[in-house]
């Protein structure tokens, strides 16, 4: 136990006595938190129409006067040239075409029906489907207005409807913040502790003084356990400090218990901490380990249902989370800080993490030689 | 009467050899870095292992600290075997390596220690060596500085003292003077005599070979082999040279 | 030239020499493309729902198996009580609720009107809002079949034809953000941290004193990093082509002559951070910190660049792969040429001349 004191002493001694890579470890994260929490919304606002009216009826004016009335959408530009309008939506500047066509107003004098013809740019296929439910919405409004009117009906009323109230649980206005700062957050604090504590024990390996430690009786678990603790203590303070600036910034709701938490989030940290040392026992250069970190890394993340939803991945790939931590300390992040999930809504994960943990740390310790 | 003699004789020289070394025999693949070494160190002695860069010096040295196993061959360190016993053995070794070993990022005082605190010396012992060894190296007003302010020099001996820091038997030495001035080498060897004067075994590597005379025995290896083993005075003798140097390059030869 | 030519050489054997590296550069980049574009969707798909059927009549039997048959929803439980919601909720698998009257069906008959309530777990605000979009979707698709003949006057019907990816396939979005994101780490990233390597470890000094010129230093270093992403992101688009089959709409020279200029720019950005990095592991957080998450989340890779707010639309605007992924797009996916993209190319090559220009601006004070 004292053996592992010293180390941790020493461990410390360096981490803060290295001036470059201080504000890295704590402004830096914090910083970008901050920032790139705005980046991340499908929120749609301005959806550019470029408007091909080729009826310039009473009725096709009023369509588009009610299409611009509305918040999301905005005429880019109208036109009658078709060519014009498919070079708007070419170069991105508009992200739908508007065709009305030549007999609207007459034809739905006439059949009590017509088309309203729609060109969306759909490489995007979620904003492209999010655009055409906004329109639908419009349109049933504006039917509505017109047949109301035309009926000379105060308001009118479909035969048959289904009233459907929604109400959005835990984040009621839909704010995007919220979802995100925790997801950030949670890279974050694993970047900075997977990656220095991988590089900084290959880096004694580069260096050589890990030579010196292994002629010494020092322990295998002292070790690796002495390399882990200073990491573990600076991603949690990193979580710390990035939960107290979304609250801050972002008056993001911390609905469930701190402690539980943290008690997670050090439990998640061991295993993602001692996958981290696993590859840098394997490892000979930092360069090496680095990239095999990244590796990982951007597999976690991108499977980790932060930015898109784990449900909608293959059952193959959701098999394959159960052995992602990040996929585990992400749920339990968002579960616990806007839900106040509670311990035991979270056992399964808890038991989880603990396998993760322990498999990765006694992977590390077993492969780190003191002898070659 | 005879017999009980030589028969004690024997005893206290076994009892004064602290490495044993049969028939090792280190591969990397298909390269045989060491091809059967057999060799004995007593209590006490300098030990000199010489030979020119890849003869596979270091690789033996390695592999007596613990740092690295050997193919196979019967070998003891201090009394314990190496293949059952590392730990033992690292109890009882100091060794200071060819890279730099202490970090350049702590100071003279944190470093000690941290070292210090691995080999699990109580705090008043290690305070008492501390101030016992800045003394000794007249490096009390640096003891706050950080290791990588220090000259070449300063750290060489530094290094050495840390590694006896725990009062170790044996101290392991790999080519510990590369790199420094004439000056700074005599002052090395004079810590090298006094820790031998006080019972401890010293096991150095060089490819220095004036530093081969400071030796009490000289080992010199060629190509992975021990091609000579005495005292350097015998060597010379033996190889009829004037100065060590000779000695080698005259072996040297003979084997290419 | 001889001598350039011969350090090149042995920087080639170095990084080929080595299986474990070749291993990292090749197949890293190809298992996450191929990872990521069967993973990385973000349509609805399966979420778990609950519903809690007060009225358990005909009508909501076939609304609740018209919800199920969608393919977006699959049923966790019935509930018994509204009580549950909050428990079940916290779980955090079930994603939205479904919560019909009593009477319902009869409601519905005898006054043409009926309740339901929708409950989405918005802690993912994205996914509730998808959900309860999808939900009303399907109830009013319902209703529509239902009043059959009961024709309804007047109605303008949205004629909508899907452009350039008519499938909605999310392939097409995020097969270009993951060529960006690959070739800005591995060009970018892999540069920095080998020359910061030399610097490290001492090496450079040796090579500064050897008559090779500093500039051929530099070239020679990046050289078969330049060679290796060329090949990754051949292999990078023929995989998106065959595999995910994203089309090549577009001229395929000028598609590989905008990668290429794309990939010096990420070399010249790795040379840049060299020059100011001491150590590896700065060189590292640098290429990390401030490439990685940036280039995920600022270049419109993921999330649509024109619904960030306007301070962060101008961040996104010095982020290289932001252009990148924009003229890839418009090659790929749109067929338009350079007229198109020429001032996404405009932008890309200013980078690269900038980051030329500071590198060796750093690295000349450095030697004086």
């Amino acid at each position: 136990m004292r053996t592992i004191l010293y180390i941790l002493q020493k461990e410390f001694i360096q981490i803060f006595r290295n001036k470059t890579m201080l504000p890295m470890i704590f402004m830096v994260p914090l910083i970008q938190m901050l920032i790139l929490v705005f980046a991340a919304t499908y929120d749609l606002k301005n959806v550019d129409i470029f408007l091909v009216d080729k009826n310039l009826s009473e009725t096709s004016r009023e369509l588009v006067s009610h299409f611009e009335g509305s918040p999301f959408f905005n005429i880019y530009d109208a036109s009658f040239d078709l060519a014009k309008a498919e070079n708007s939506l070419k170069s991105d500047d508009a992200d739908l075409i508007m065709l009305i066509p030549e007999n609207f107003e007459s034809d739905l004098i006439r059949d009590d029906e017509v088309g309203l013809q729609l060109l969306v740019n759909a490489i995007d296929g979620n904003k492209a489907q999010l655009i055409f439910s906004y329109v639908q919405g419009i349109l049933s409004s504006y039917n509505k207005k017109v047949i109301a009117e035309w009926k000379g009906l105060a308001e009118f009323n479909p035969p048959l409807q289904i009233k459907a109230k929604i109400s959005y649980w835990f984040n009621s206005e839909l704010d995007y913040k919220w979802y995100m700062a925790p997801g950030i957050l949670a890279i974050l604090v694993t970047i900075i502790g997977m990656f220095l504590c991988g590089m900084n024990l290959v880096r004694e390996k580069e260096i050589g003084t890990i030579e010196q430690l292994n002629v010494t009786p020092i322990q295998k678990y002292q070790f690796i356990v002495g390399k882990l603790i200073p990491f573990l203590v600076i991603a949690l303070f990193d979580l710390a400090f990035g939960l107290l600036l979304a609250k801050i910034a972002f008056n993001l709701p911390i609905a469930g218990s701190l402690a539980l938490l943290f008690g997670f989030g050090t439990l998640y940290l061991v295993g993602v901490l001692g996958l981290g040392l696993f590859i840098s026992t394997v490892a000979d250069t930092q360069q090496q380990v680095m990239f095999v970190s990244f590796f990982f890394m951007m597999i976690f993340i991108l499977m980790g249902g932060i930015f898109t939803p784990v449900d909608s991945m293959p059952d193959w790939a959701q098999t394959l989370d159960r052995v992602n931590p990040i996929y585990y300390f992400m749920k339990i992040m968002r579960n616990v800080v806007m839900k106040g999930s509670g311990f035991t809504d979270l056992i399964e994960e808890f038991v989880s993490l603990i396998v993760i943990g322990l498999v990765f740390l006694s992977l590390s310790i077993w492969r780190y030689r003191k002898t070659s | 009467m005879k017999d009980e003699l030589l028969k004690t004789e024997t005893v206290t020289e076994t009892n004064n050899k602290v490495i044993q070394v049969k028939n090792l025999v280190k591969k990397f693949g298909s390269f045989v870095a060491n091809k059967s070494l057999t060799f004995d160190v007593y209590r006490g002695e300098i030990f000199g292992f010489l030979g020119a860069n890849g003869a596979g010096k270091t690789t033996a040295m390695r592999i007596l600290c613990g740092l690295s196993s050997p193919t196979s061959g019967e070998i003891t360190v201090g009394g314990y075997d190496i293949y059952k016993e590392t730990e033992k053995i690292k109890k009882n070794i100091g060794y200071m390596s060819q890279k730099f070993s202490l970090y350049e990022d702590m100071t003279v005082s944190e470093n000690i220690r941290f070292y210090g605190g691995i080999y699990g010396l109580s705090i008043s012992k290690r305070k008492e060596r501390e101030a016992e060894m800045l003394a000794k190296l007249k490096m009390d007003e640096v003891k706050n500085k950080l290791i990588s302010s220090l000259p070449l020099g300063w750290k060489q001996k530094l290094a050495f003292s840390v590694a006896m820091l725990h009062d170790p038997q044996i101290v392991f030495l790999d080519e510990p003077t590369g790199g420094v001035d004439p000056v700074t080498r005599r002052q090395f060897w004079d810590l090298i005599y006094e820790a031998a004067a006080n019972g401890k075994t010293i096991f150095v590597t060089t490819h220095y070979m004036d530093e081969a005379e400071y030796c009490d025995r000289v080992t010199i290896m060629v190509d992975g082999r021990i091609d000579a083993l005495d005292t350097p005075d015998k060597l010379k003798k033996q190889f009829n040279a004037q100065n060590m140097d000779e000695v080698f390059l005259k072996l040297a030869r003979g084997v290419s | 030239m001889k001598r350039f030519f011969g350090f090149v050489k042995k920087e080639f054997y170095h990084i080929f020499r080595d299986v474990r590296t070749m291993l990292i550069l090749f197949g890293i980049p190809i298992a996450q493309l191929l990872l990521f574009g069967t993973v990385i969707k973000n349509d609805i798909k399966d979420a778990e729902i609950a519903i809690y059927d007060q009225s358990k009549d005909e009508v909501t039997q076939e609304i609740t198996a018209k919800l199920l048959s969608s393919g977006y929803f699959i049923l966790d439980r019935n509930l018994e009580s509204i009580n549950d919601i909050e428990a079940i909720f916290k779980k955090g698998k079930v994603k939205e609720v479904i919560v019909f009257e009593s009477n319902f069906g009869r409601l519905l008959e005898k006054e043409g009107k009926a309740n339901v309530q929708i409950i989405a777990d918005a802690s993912d605000p994205n996914m509730g809002k998808l959900l309860a979009n999808y939900t009303t979707g399907i109830l009013n698709d319902y209703i529509t079949k239902k009043m059959g003949e009961m024709k309804v006057p007047l109605q303008i019907k949205p004629e909508v034809r899907m452009f350039y990816n008519e499938e909605l396939e999310s392939v097409y979005l995020f097969v270009p953000g993951i060529m960006a994101m690959i070739l800005m780490l591995i060009s970018a990233m892999m540069t920095s941290i080998s020359i910061t390597r030399e610097k490290e470890l001492g090496t450079m000094e040796i090579l500064l004193v050897s008559p090779l010129k500093p500039v051929q230093i530099i070239l020679g270093k990046v050289a078969p990093y330049l060679g290796l992403s060329i090949i990754n992101a051949f292999v990078i688009i023929l995989i998106g082509n065959l595999v995910f089959g994203v089309p090549i709409v577009g001229s395929t020279i000028l598609l590989m002559a905008e990668t290429i200029l794309f990939i010096m720019m990420a070399l010249c950005l790795g040379i840049m951070i060299s020059t100011a990095a001491k150590t590896q592991m700065v060189a590292m957080f640098i290429s990390l910190i401030a490439l990685m998450l940036p280039t995920i989340l600022l270049s419109g890779f993921i999330f649509p660049v024109e619904n960030m707010p306007m301070a962060l639309q101008w961040l996104s605007s010095i982020m290289p792969p932001r252009w990148f992924i924009v003229i890839l797009k418009n090659i790929m996916l749109k067929g338009t040429g350079l007229l198109y993209v020429w001032k996404e190319t405009l932008i890309l090559l200013a980078m690269t001349s900038v980051f030329t220009i500071v590198a060796v601006k750093k690295f000349k004070t450095r030697l004086e």
